[in-house]
């Protein structure tokens, strides 16, 4: 094992609370826990899914002749409001991740309760935006612009709610989430010191995962 | 997180045979499953294979059984029905589970000298998701209406509500969904492991070629699996949310701007890898096995891993050689017909490697053997016959016709069928203890390669005559009456492909409990999992083993004692320095 990675290993304190070697005595394995490994596989096949739905509504959409101009119809104010919430949150996140390596419990919690206060934040925007959408005529399956009394293609709507519908289910699953990683995190597990707080880091990759898919979301289906 | 210190072991019947974390019970779980399946759609292969010898006759026995409202004759939509579920069962349910779950859960681990592997809980629910997608899928069978009759690919129209208003289509996307759900959890698993959980020594190119094969093939599962999630998510919602991502506006009054080719699209983004899926880990297996019997190193171990890794890489960028037909822009066309052409260049590296491996080797002519080199024909038939359907001019007249269904089944279905018996010959010693019987095997071996060949160089025959695939009634087609004959030689040989197997159930039955006790290493191969004492201990490894040399090293001067081959665990008698 060569002195650098030896270095690194000891900055990891790969003896955790567990009391086994979580990082294997050997330069080949490199540094990174299974965990951390498996979100980012994760994070590859979550990206191919929204990649497959996102494909579907750019073609859908460059084959229609009668595609409304989205910001008509879905206004921007609101849903800017609602992206800069979100990246806010992703801002908080950060500083959770860093409260919990410097073993810092009251910050991690507070932290983590604002991310979670963000996303909840989106979530309600976004449930208030769906309503006020179904009651102007534009829903799942069919598309009718109320106040103006006339027809828009349906597949509007379809993929509207499809697309921001899988994200918002991200959104609430990372809520979730975060919940579960407060409530430990109030029992000062993740502020042990050595990688005790790499549990509060995964739930930040996923986190910054579903905002920067937010991004290329609300620049496809709003913005373009 | 585990699999690298040692678990009690559980004590409940639940906990240690149902609901178990152990990858060796899973592993085992996964292969009686998929032999279940194997059982059923190998059934479906022979219904369908009567009704195109023998259109609108009575089938003997099982036309009794499945189809009495019409006195045993198969009826066209209980035959779309057949041919769609033979695909789905075969694909899905079949072959995943047996090589990538059953295989990938066994090897893994033990091969890389873990105790467990990473995440074991996440296996088990990987198991229990297949299962679930299992059920839903038999069930759909049953629902009124029938299962799914629009082809394995599920293509719309068929599969919109237009052609099919039946649940059995609906339950058809959410067994195909959850399925590649538990794909998708096992391949996560699988290449965590393999970069976590190596053994002390174990470098990348000390590992068996098997788990190189599995490795690519969870990566690929893990990219694109997803993309066939999201199709099956649209599809649904067609179905039962009333959207029209799939509908086009002329295919009913105010249908809307939907787009069926969109479906094909996602379809065979996942589809093709999903084919390379399959035969990763039978190209993998075939490796170590060749080596291993022909007590020789494997030829050019780092080409073969290179190979196997440009594959991978192509595989994600060949798809559009599926949709030729489809009014695909010329230019796209031709781009996607180069790069399947030069995808057949890792292949042929690998054919290389293989003769080359077995070259001057003291063959050792085994049941699993005898396999591995039928891999290297039947894929060489298939793989040689994908040139014709891989080129624009003539894929054109080829497509939809049983050429078509003879390449895809002797590359994806019959190579990866014989390497995973192949695997299932080798690795049943340490499995259960005891060994397959090798006269029966050799029987099985036999009544399989050769009406397999039959059965699917005549299809080529019959589909460069013209004939096309998936019609109900040939005979109906003038042009087509001449070929009949040649459509009872195939179906004859596929009836005694069908009976072989039975001789394959016999023997994994009565081996299983009353075959002839297995040393500790029959085959007397130096990868880890042949270190550890028959039956293999909850934890595997008592102490994890040092790794000091490669897979392979077989013949090697430098191994002590006269043997011919070493353990991975063992040094050489003179390591180069």
């Amino acid at each position: 094992m060569s002195a650098e990675a030896a270095m690194a290993h000891a900055a990891l304190g790969h003896d955790d609370a567990h009391g086994h070697d979580d990082v294997p005595d050997d330069a080949h394995f490199g540094h990174a826990t299974g965990g951390k490994i498996a979100m980012w596989m994760f994070i590859a096949q979550d990206g191919m899914s929204f990649g497959g739905l996102l494909l579907a509504y750019a073609l859908l959409r460059v084959h229609a002749t009668d595609w409304p101009v989205p910001v008509h119809i879905l206004g921007i104010g609101l849903t800017a409001f609602a992206t800069f919430v979100l990246i806010c949150s992703s801002v908080s996140m950060v500083l959770a991740v860093e409260a919990a390596q410097a073993c810092d419990q009251k910050n991690l919690v507070k932290w983590l309760a604002v991310t979670i206060g963000g996303g909840l934040t989106f979530l309600g925007i976004q449930a208030y935006e769906y309503h006020h959408l179904v009651e102007r005529g534009i829903g799942f399956s069919s598309s009718y612009l109320r106040e103006t009394g006339t027809e828009v293609n349906d597949l509007f709507g379809s993929t509207f709610f499809a697309v921001t519908g899988f994200h918002g289910l991200h959104v609430l699953s990372g809520v979730i989430y975060l919940t579960c990683v407060l409530f430990k995190a109030r029992t000062g597990k993740y502020t042990q010191g050595g990688i005790s707080y790499s549990p509060v880091e995964l739930v930040g990759l996923f986190w910054h995962f579903v905002d920067l898919v937010w991004i290329l979301v609300f620049t496809f289906i709003y913005l373009l | 997180m585990s699999g690298d210190h040692i678990h009690p072991e559980p004590t409940s019947f639940l906990r240690k045979h149902v609901f178990s974390v152990d990858h060796k019970v899973i592993a085992k779980q996964f292969m009686w499953f998929g032999l279940f399946w194997l059982l059923i759609g190998g059934i479906m292969a022979m219904l369908i294979r009567w009704q195109l010898a023998y259109p609108g006759t009575p089938m003997p026995v099982f036309g009794k059984l499945f189809f009495s409202s019409t006195g045993g004759v198969i009826d066209p939509a209980s035959y779309n029905t057949l041919f769609t579920m033979h695909g789905t069962i075969m694909i899905f349910l079949g072959l995943t589970p047996l090589m990538i779950g059953c295989f990938g859960n066994w090897c893994i681990p033990l091969m890389i000298g873990a105790r467990d592997m990473i995440f074991p809980l996440l296996n088990m629910l990987s198991f229990w998701t297949v299962m679930l997608g299992g059920a839903v899928a038999f069930y759909s069978l049953f629902v009124p209406l029938g299962g799914s009759e629009a082809g394995w690919t599920g293509y719309p129209t068929l599969s919109t509500t237009v052609a099919n208003q039946g649940t059995g289509e609906t339950l058809w996307a959410v067994a195909v969904f959850l399925i590649g759900a538990s794909s998708i959890m096992g391949g996560i698993n699988y290449m965590t492991t393999v970069i976590r959980l190596r053994a002390p020594g174990m470098r990348w190119t000390d590992l068996p070629l098997t788990i190189w094969g599995l490795f690519f093939t969870a990566v690929l599962n893990v990219l694109f699996l997803p993309v066939i999630g999201s199709a099956m998510i649209l599809l649904v919602l067609d179905r039962v949310f009333g959207t029209q991502f799939y509908v086009p506006a002329s295919i009913m009054a105010g249908g809307g701007g939907g787009d069926p080719i969109l479906y094909q699209h996602l379809f065979w983004i996942f589809g093709h890898p999903e084919v390379y899926i399959l035969i990763l880990p039978a190209w993998g297996i075939v490796s170590d096995l060749l080596s291993f019997f022909a007590r020789k190193p494997a030829f050019a171990y780092r080409v073969t891993v290179g190979a196997m890794m440009a594959v991978t890489v192509l595989s994600a960028v060949v798809y559009g050689h599926h949709m030729f037909t489809t009014g695909l822009s010329a230019m796209l066309g031709e781009s996607f017909m180069l790069l399947t052409m030069i995808i057949s260049v890792p292949g042929e590296i690998l054919f290389f490697n293989w003769l080359h491996t077995i070259w001057r080797g003291s063959l050792r002519m085994d049941t699993p053997m005898l396999f591995a080199l039928s891999v290297i024909f039947v894929f060489g038939l298939g793989g040689l016959t994908g040139l014709y359907l891989a080129t624009i001019s003539t894929d054109i007249y080829l497509h939809d016709t049983y050429f078509v269904v003879g390449h895809f089944h002797l590359t994806m279905a019959a190579s990866a069928l014989f390497a995973t018996f192949g695997a299932i010959y080798f690795w049943f010693p340490k499995m259960f203890g005891r060994k397959l019987n090798e006269t029966l095997g050799k029987i099985h071996f036999w009544g399989s390669l050769v009406p397999l060949t039959i059965v699917f160089c005549t299809m080529f025959v019959s589909g460069y005559a013209g004939m096309p695939r998936r019609y109900y009634d040939h005979t109906s087609a003038d042009y087509l009456k001449p070929l009949q004959h040649l459509n009872v030689t195939t179906s004859l040989a596929a009836f005694t492909l069908g009976i072989a197997q039975l001789v394959f159930a016999f023997n994994f039955i009565k081996s299983r409990w009353w075959g002839e006790k297995a040393s500790e290493n029959p085959w007397e191969v130096g990868t880890l999992e042949w270190t550890l004492p028959t039956p293999v201990p909850h934890y595997n490894f008592k102490e994890i083993p040092n790794v000091v040399c490669g897979p392979h090293e077989f013949s090697n001067p430098a191994i002590p004692d006269g043997k011919d081959w070493i353990y991975q665990t063992e040094p050489l008698a003179e390591q180069p320095a």
